[in-house]
């Protein structure tokens, strides 16, 4: 991945804006120079006031490395932020921002790194795993895939109506929802945090134990479903994480 | 590029002299790692210094925590953008530890490795003269395994990445290798002042 960490600060104009939940909005950038990247991937964005001052954070790309020129990033609004504020309040189509990227490679799966491929999300972490999900689809691929997702209620799951229709495409991939402040909706489903149960029945709707297993969220979302995966009996270096903070 | 409408929240400082640029200052302590938190027992505990595949002198916990201790209240700077003022460490300098097997540096280059099997390159130099240790406390208490304990790497003046948590030794190599984030686009020395994130940034 070195040579595509070489990649310098380039201009990107936001090209579409989309509402995904009451806290997360979608904004697609056109690159400058358009640049390929693989499913799991991050970008940096800086924003420069008039006086110089300089604010940058990174973004998990969501969009598939198939999905052409255009770049889809999920943020989260934080009501006290600094950077992901200023895009849900302030940024419109047609702004430019910079940004610099493909950045990181660890957090990444490729359609033929294979699987069974276990992934574990919380919040704005099923970003990057969105891409890799959406990456499997666009390939074809039949490799199995479980996706624990975990988000306080029904409304706040990002990609919702995308996930349930690739869930009901029942081509191995499967999709657990788990629901922390809300009932289960469907009988697949959770309503309670990640733990060791809940990774257990994941990895049971998996052909074979996963040979990767990829978790994203915040910092003690990610302490505790690695955690939970290796009382599962998972070994811990098949599990990647990412942390977002906080 | 200015980017319209964006006024930033930097609140009035007079630290800026303390912040390397694109740095913001942090007032909890963030965690970051590839992969799961490794929970080390301090009996199971060893460190060991080799130079390249030749182990030189092994310590377990208790050897270890024998050596001198001295303290460090440095400033520390991670890649994913904060920094963190006046964090109080005490453990073994890299000086004492070579003072206790006996040796001179034998090579420029040095190879920090953890349990995990992270690794991370630093050239000697960035290690001597008092410049880094091998950290057992953070605010006088033991650190926590989340934090890289029992015991860690600090290198503050480097990205933090450079401190390898969990660690198990160092290695001293015949030329500068690169280590895990090294290799997966990470800059090969990382001085926060240059902004040295990533791979070819100057
Ligand atoms: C690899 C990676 C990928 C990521 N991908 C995504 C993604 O896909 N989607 C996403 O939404 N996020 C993602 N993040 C997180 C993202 O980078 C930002 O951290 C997040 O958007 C918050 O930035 P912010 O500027 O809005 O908040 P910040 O200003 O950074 O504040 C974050 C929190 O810290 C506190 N805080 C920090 N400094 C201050 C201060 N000076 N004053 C007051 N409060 C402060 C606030 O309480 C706030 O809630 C990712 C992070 C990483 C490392």
């Amino acid at each position: 991945m070195s040579e595509a960490a070489q990649s310098p600060w380039q201009t990107a104009i936001i090209s579409r804006v989309e509402k995904r939940t009451p806290r997360v909005t979608s904004f697609f950038f056109q690159p400058s120079r358009p640049f390929a990247y693989l499913a799991g991937q991050h970008v940096d964005v800086r924003l420069t006031a008039p006086d110089g001052y300089q604010a940058r954070r990174s973004y998990s790309i969501a969009s598939a490395p198939e999905a052409g020129e255009t770049i889809e990033l999920a943020i989260e609004k934080l009501e006290d932020g600094e950077v992901s504020p200023f895009f849900h309040d302030v940024a419109a189509v047609g702004d430019e921002v910079e940004l610099r990227g493909p950045l990181g490679g660890h957090f990444v799966w490729s359609s033929s790194d294979e699987g069974p491929l276990l992934l574990v999300g919380g919040g704005s972490g099923v970003v990057p795993l969105m891409s890799m999900v959406r990456h499997r689809a666009a390939r074809k691929s039949a490799v199995a895939v479980a996706l624990v997702f975990s988000a306080r209620i029904w409304d706040e799951v990002i990609f919702r109506d995308e996930l349930i229709g690739l869930d009901d495409r029942k081509d191995g991939f499967n999709l657990v929802l788990t629901l922390t402040r809300e009932p289960a909706r469907r009988p697949s489903d959770y309503a309670r945090r990640v733990d060791v149960a809940m990774m257990v029945q994941a990895i049971g709707r998996l052909p074979a134990p996963p040979r990767l297993a990829f978790v994203c969220g915040s910092n003690a979302f990610v302490s505790a479903a690695a955690q939970a995966l290796i009382d599962a009996g998972i070994a811990p270096e098949v599990i990647r994480t990412e942390r977002y903070g906080v | 590029m200015v980017t319209r409408g964006f006024s930033g929240r930097r609140p009035p400082t007079d630290n800026d002299a303390r912040i390397p640029p694109g740095q913001y200052l942090e007032q909890g302590f963030p965690v970051l790692s590839a992969g799961p938190t490794p929970r080390v027992r301090a009996e199971d505990w060893s460190f060991t210094l080799k130079h390249g595949p030749r182990p030189i002198k092994k310590w377990n916990w208790a050897e270890f925590n024998a050596l001198p201790l001295s303290k460090m209240t440095r400033d520390i700077h991670c890649v994913t953008a904060w920094t963190k003022f006046d964090t109080p460490w005490q453990g073994v300098l890299v000086d004492d530890i070579l003072a206790d097997a006996g040796i001179e540096p034998p090579t420029d280059f040095t190879l920090a490795h953890s349990f995990d099997g992270y690794s991370t390159n630093v050239p000697t130099k960035d290690l001597t003269i008092g410049k880094a240790m091998v950290a057992l406390l953070y605010e006088g208490k033991p650190i926590t395994a989340d934090h890289g304990g029992p015991a860690r790497l600090l290198v503050p003046h480097l990205y933090f990445w450079k401190s390898a948590k969990w660690l198990t030794g160092l290695q001293f190599t015949a030329r500068d290798e690169p280590g895990f984030w090294e290799l997966r686009g990470y800059h090969i020395y990382g001085d926060p002042w240059r902004e040295q994130r990533y791979t070819n940034d100057p």
